[in-house]
């Protein structure tokens, strides 16, 4: 078996990051300087309408939070990608991303000028033909939600470090938009957004296969 | 009553007028038996069969109480600004700005633009959902042997593209639904509880806070863990009511909510709406 990294790069803090991952290739994302929230949205590359579905992959996994062998379910119940491995433990699905509209009621109008990850979502997202209407709730990797009984929830400090990893591997051709969170209002980054790794691996591959 | 004349044939439908079931839309609205308000208020009126759907569009300030009559409906839900289809219900912007997973009276429903769709003015079931969604054409399949529409076994995500359909939406402007009637609690661990039903009678009702599209889906939870498929008739009835306005107690329960309110107030104003 062979598994050779075709790409590398660096989202740098608040940048938005986008790219085809073909069927078996996996993506690792590294959390560089750790604390980092990346908020990730994931279609089917052939037929966006089909999409990252956070209700269907919640109550088919029966838990809110993502780790090792989480699968990723559209919107049709069927599997975009599955979290091959997991060096945090939990991620987000709930919470979503941040807009300048929601943080002017989460923290105040002042913040309406500041950066958020809708706007990232929505830059990225036009380079594919894909609009407002094609964001629904996303994953928050490195993310910490916890839910009290009550009900409360809320965006806490993280449980990531620098330099831990989460790798998925693509269940069919799909095409993944990410936005690196520029929030500076709450715990999800430690209130300083950093950079963060991405790196598509090659599909598996029997050594001595011909194709 | 014969029908191989075009006579007779249009005799036989005529002759159908009036008849009842027990899940219909009853026209006009007035003539529902037992009005929640005055009865001239009344603007629907509907029972929305087991595995079924319905949509109407709600002017701002109606108030729309939903009805579990027999203790399974669970009513699926989705919300457009009327004319503006692409601001509509986000989940994760509703329980996130709230700092709280759960439904319930007080709760404001939110869009994707920091403003209101519809505030929950009363509730007496306690037990719905923000995170499971509705169920899908694989998954009821997989469950119950078939999952389309015109099936014993609708899943509501089918049902929601027809009733977007109906309102000039594709299945691309559907996102995440909430549903009311059946919940779910979240353990410490993520883990999900499936809390099923309060029973027979409870209900909810919404305010409209904008001119809003409403869809539901009337269909079972997708963590429902009964292997039948048991759908109920819900009960929709809305009538003409206030928007809230500063000075409710709701307006001020919360800050996130106090300013959600008042976006939706400004943005509402500057159209010449409010």
């Amino acid at each position: 078996m062979t598994r050779t990294a075709v790409t590398e790069t660096v989202v740098p803090a608040r940048a938005a990051w986008s790219a085809v991952v073909r069927a078996g290739e996996t993506l690792t994302l590294t959390d560089l300087h750790g604390n980092q929230a990346v908020d990730f949205l994931v279609y089917d590359a052939h037929d966006t309408a089909v999409r990252y579905s956070a209700p269907d992959t919640i109550h088919a996994q029966g838990s809110v939070f993502l780790t090792t062998g989480s699968v990723l379910l559209s919107n049709e119940h069927t599997p975009l990608m599955t979290v091959v491995a997991d060096e945090v433990g939990r991620h987000d699905t709930v919470g979503g991303a941040c807009s300048k509209e929601s943080n002017t009621l989460r923290y105040g109008h002042h913040t309406w000028s500041q950066h958020a990850c809708v706007d990232n979502f929505l830059a990225e997202g036009a380079k594919y033909g894909l609009g407002k209407r094609d964001l629904v709730s996303n994953i928050n990797w490195y993310m910490n939600v916890p839910v009290e009984k009550d009900g409360t929830l809320g965006i806490v400090d993280g449980i990531s470090a620098p330099g831990l990893a989460l790798t998925l591997r693509a269940e069919r051709d799909v095409l993944v938009l990410v936005s690196n969170c520029p929030q500076i209002n709450n715990p999800c980054n430690g209130f300083e957004p950093t950079a963060v790794r991405m790196t598509i691996g090659a599909a598996v591959q029997v050594q001595g296969d011909a194709s | 009553m014969a029908t191989a004349t075009t006579y007779g044939a249009r005799a036989h439908a005529r002759a159908q007028e009036g008849a009842r079931t027990e899940a219909m839309p009853v026209v006009p609205a007035s003539a529902w038996p037992a009005p929640p308000c005055a009865a001239g208020h009344l603007v629907w009126a509907e029972t929305v069969a087991g595995g079924n759907y319905t949509h109407r569009v709600l002017a701002r300030g109606t108030e729309l109480r939903l009805t579990d009559l027999r203790g399974d409906a669970c009513a699926h839900l989705l919300l457009y600004v009327a004319d503006r289809p692409w601001e509509r219900l986000n989940v994760a912007d509703t329980v996130k700005v709230q700092w709280n997973a759960y439904l319930g009276e007080d709760r404001l429903l939110l869009s994707d633009q920091g403003r209101v769709l519809a505030s929950v003015v009363a509730d007496t079931s306690g037990r719905h959902d923000a995170l499971c969604g509705t169920s899908t054409l694989v998954r009821n399949t997989e469950r119950y042997g078939d999952g389309t529409p015109q099936s014993a076994s609708p899943a509501g995500r089918e049902l929601f593209k027809l009733a977007a359909a109906k309102n000039g939406l594709e299945p691309r402007d559907l996102p995440p639904s909430l549903s009311f009637f059946q919940g779910v609690e979240v353990r410490d661990d993520g883990t999900l509880d499936f809390t099923g039903s309060a029973g027979p009678g409870g209900s909810v009702t919404l305010r409209a806070e904008q001119d809003l599209t409403v869809l539901i889906a009337n269909v079972p939870h997708p963590a429902d863990p009964r292997t039948d498929y048991v759908s109920t008739p819900l009960e929709v009835l809305a009538w003409r009511a206030d928007a809230t306005r500063p000075g409710d107690p709701l307006w001020e329960a919360t800050p996130e909510g106090r300013r959600a309110l008042l976006n939706t107030a400004e943005f509402l104003a500057a159209r010449g709406l409010a």
